[in-house]
């Protein structure tokens, strides 16, 4: 682990982390604007989560 | 009132802090190479965890040699078939001669050596003896076979307590039946569509009760790591490419290398993006389950390492306290993962069998 890969790691798991928060953050609003579409939007919410968390692991693997 | 818990909080703090100093300036002292020496023996001990092994070993004592656990077949071909017990390796001590040839284990795997055992390095440390090929049944095939065998007899238990009862589940098949119900009704059905989830049902109940289970066997003392293991995932992932590849229709292929409804310089572009996809797709899925469980592995075993770095009262509680915590959040990741997985490949499926709509 050379300092680079050290930094690099760091700025891809903030960049993930934004990346899944929002979409936390905006399925939360979703969920108590039309709380009867809560299972549809849960759904779509694990489905980009996972998205991004992929290529947030890919990358980690380049990193390193 | 307020003000008094902040201080005694912080005061807690402060405390935990000064007796880690301690602990670590204490532990310098410790013989054979101190604390740099324990550390690296964690992180031997942490990657040896994550490979596959030859033996199904539940504990041991690497000074003294002595491990408990039991052999298991190795399986090579290497001018002909070669079968033997995994305890003529000794651990990896001696070398195991079979049939005129001498093998020995290195860091896990088996390497063709001369009667020493004499294992050739180039510049970079690794080693350039020659390979066998291996088809040993190892601890992740063990593991494998144990989850398929009960699995098929949980499943044909199910099957035969709805013959039994007028299709009412009875025993592990009340446990079963909401989860072969959910992966149909909120996996299959919206992804792929009613008309056709049907030959994809075997399937995904397979993937999903198979990654669900060796995800909770890595999380038993075992200490197997299935899932965590690239290989693995690169079989389930070939899996669902084959299947989504071969029952794919014409509109999915149509829409890989002429996509409609754009101009045709667009159509030109998009198509080796599109192709790119259907591998990137599937690579996806094989890297998500492997860095997922690999990470968790990791990430428990170094907060349990943790407890032989800080030789005090604090380390113990503070270690438990969190690798409890993680295991927790670990039992969900395991079910999470297997439903992502299983999720995913229904998507792919659903997009491979899409109607034309325009």
């Amino acid at each position: 682990m050379t300092i680079p890969n050290i930094v690099g790691a760091g700025l891809i798991v903030i960049g993930a982390g934004v990346g899944i928060g929002k979409i936390g953050g905006s399925a939360m609003e979703a969920i108590a604007r039309q709380p009867e579409a809560s299972g549809k939007i849960q759904t779509a919410m694990l489905i980009a989560a996972a998205l991004i968390e992929g290529i947030g692991f890919a990358a980690l693997f380049a990193a390193n | 009132m307020q003000k008094n818990s902040v201080v005694r909080i912080f005061m807690t703090f402060a405390l935990i802090l000064t007796s880690m100093n301690l602990a670590a300036k204490d532990n310098e002292k410790v013989e054979n190479g101190g604390k740099e020496g324990l550390r690296t023996e964690i992180k031997e001990f942490i990657a040896h965890h994550l490979q596959d092994s030859h033996d199904f070993t539940f504990f041991s004592d690497e000074k003294e040699h002595k491990y408990y656990g039991f052999p298991l077949p190795v399986i090579l071909w290497d001018e002909g078939l070669k079968v033997f017990s995994s305890s003529k390796f000794h651990h990896g001590q001696t070398v195991a001669e079979v049939g005129g040839s001498y093998y020995k284990l290195y860091h896990s795997k088996i390497y063709k050596t001369d009667a020493e055992g004499t294992i050739n390095y180039d510049e970079s440390h690794h080693a350039t003896n020659e390979k066998p090929l291996d088809f040993s049944i190892t601890k992740n095939v063990v593991s494998m076979l144990l989850i398929g065998l009960l699995m098929f007899f949980m499943f044909r238990s199910l099957a035969r307590s709805y013959k039994k009862n007028n299709g009412m589940p009875s025993g592990v098949g009340r446990f079963l039946e909401p989860l072969v119900l959910f992966v149909r009704d909120e996996i299959a059905i919206p992804n792929i569509g009613e008309k056709k989830y049907r030959k994809y049902m075997s399937f995904l109940l397979t993937i999903f009760f198979f990654i669900w289970f060796l995800n909770l066997l890595g999380m038993t003392p075992l200490g197997v790591n299935v899932t965590g293991n690239i290989a693995v995932t690169f079989g389930l992932a070939l899996l669902t490419f084959l299947i989504t590849n071969l029952t794919a229709n014409k509109n999915y292929w149509g829409h890989i290398f002429w996509m409609p409804g754009v101009p045709t310089f667009m159509k030109v572009v998009l198509a080796p993006i599109e192709l790119l996809g259907v591998f990137i797709k599937p690579f996806s899925l094989m890297i998500r389950l492997y860095a997922n469980m690999t990470a968790g592995h990791v990430v428990i075993m170094s907060i349990v390492g943790m407890m032989f770095l800080f030789k005090s009262w604090i380390g113990s509680p503070l270690s438990f306290g969190l690798a409890f915590a993680l295991s927790i959040l670990e039992l969900l990741v395991a079910a999470l993962q297997a439903y992502i997985f299983t999720m995913l490949a229904a998507l792919y499926f659903g997009m491979a069998n899409e109607e034309a709509h325009h």
